[in-house]
């Protein structure tokens, strides 16, 4: 198996034998991206920890397999319905941007399209304005997506300062790939059972659009959804006979070329 | 960009058993609705209905963003976008 890149995985949700599978198969990097614990958190300190948790802790873990370990830091979309704790925690993040492995601020977004999901996206994103940080949005689930995305894309086109380059549109579908590649982002496609992509419906939007600008994901979690979704795809890309070029530059080269737009990027370590 | 590497005899080839398996799945859960009864009301029943139809549409390369359209919530354009701030 070649070296692959996981651009949106939520390890602090896995346990210590997916890294061990995920390195076995050839992934030499991951984001993790700030998101939703699964539980409504009670203040802006148990936000401190989970950056903790994010920052220091989880690239030792990864390290331990040859993987490293880049985040998004955010208040997620479906705690962003709270405007006063979500101000709280975004007035947390300037602390921990300098950290060499933090690659800008995500996953932000929408959950089911509400004012104040808006105000706190637009809020994300004057912040990653002022501090120069790349993007990673979350679009929303099943019957909000649609609608979500496009809120999203013309909040986007209203804040002249955004830069679509800078930016990387998560969980696009059939139906929001184009529009978000046609903006000029770059867009990632969620392998994940059921409510988001299959490895060969991804397959199918690759040759549809060409590849340029996108990228595949897991989106590993809690729920159910699977760490090695991404050899799911690049085995799913082999057996319909498409060039290794192709497959390297959707599951690794692309995450990269965007990863390296970050200020602070360090570079890819060689493997060990 | 178009980049199909594969004929339409080389895909049906790979993936008619497991067209079939999921066509067999979607009948069972039909019959299992309707075993219960009591949802001809529920507007879920008429949507899957629509999606079924959308399968049944003559060569197409966009019958899945329909099926995703079918199953979303209308964009209203004009709603009140928060404003970027310094």
């Amino acid at each position: 198996m070649s070296n692959y890149i996981d651009p949106h995985i939520h390890m602090i949700s896995r346990v210590t034998d997916d890294y061990h599978r995920m390195s076995l198969a050839g992934c030499v990097a991951i984001s993790e991206p700030a998101f939703w614990a699964g539980f409504d958190r009670g203040s802006a300190e148990g936000f401190r920890d989970y950056f903790h948790h994010l920052v220091d802790v989880e690239p030792k873990r990864a390290a331990q397999f040859g993987i490293q370990h880049f985040s998004w830091l955010c208040i997620n979309a479906k705690e962003a319905e709270n405007v006063s704790l979500s101000r709280d925690v975004i007035r947390l993040i300037p602390e921990y941007l300098e950290r060499p492995n933090v690659l800008g601020i995500g996953e932000i977004g929408l959950n089911k399209n509400t004012a104040n999901e808006a105000t706190i996206f637009q809020e994300h994103v004057d912040l990653a304005m002022r501090t120069n940080e790349l993007i990673l949005v979350h679009t929303p689930h099943l019957r909000d997506k649609h609608k979500g995305t496009l809120m999203i894309l013309d909040m986007f086109r209203n804040d002249k300062r955004v830069q679509p380059d800078r930016v990387c549109i998560d969980h696009v579908e059939e139906h929001t790939i184009k529009p978000a590649l046609d903006a000029g982002y770059w867009v990632g496609m969620t392998l994940y059972p059921v409510t988001k992509c299959t490895p060969e419906r991804a397959c199918d939007m690759v040759e549809m659009f060409g590849g340029e600008r996108m990228m595949v994901n897991s989106a590993g979690d809690w729920g159910r959804s699977d760490p090695m979704a991404v050899p799911e795809f690049i085995l799913a890309m082999r057996r319909r006979g498409h060039p290794e070029a192709l497959i390297r530059k959707v599951a690794h080269d692309n995450p990269l070329a965007f990863w390296q737009k970050s200020r602070r990027w360090p570079g890819l370590s060689p493997r060990p | 960009m178009k980049l199909s590497v594969k004929s339409a005899t080389q895909v049906l080839d790979d993936r008619h058993l497991e067209i079939r398996a999921r066509i067999l799945e979607l009948a069972a859960e039909l019959d299992r609705v309707d075993r219960g009864g009591g949802a001809e009301a529920d507007g879920r029943l008429d949507l899957i209905r629509s999606g079924i139809r959308i399968l049944l549409e003559g060569p197409s390369a966009g019958r899945a963003e329909k099926v995703q359209l079918l199953f979303s919530d209308r964009y209203e354009p004009g709603w009140k976008i928060p404003q970027p701030r310094q």
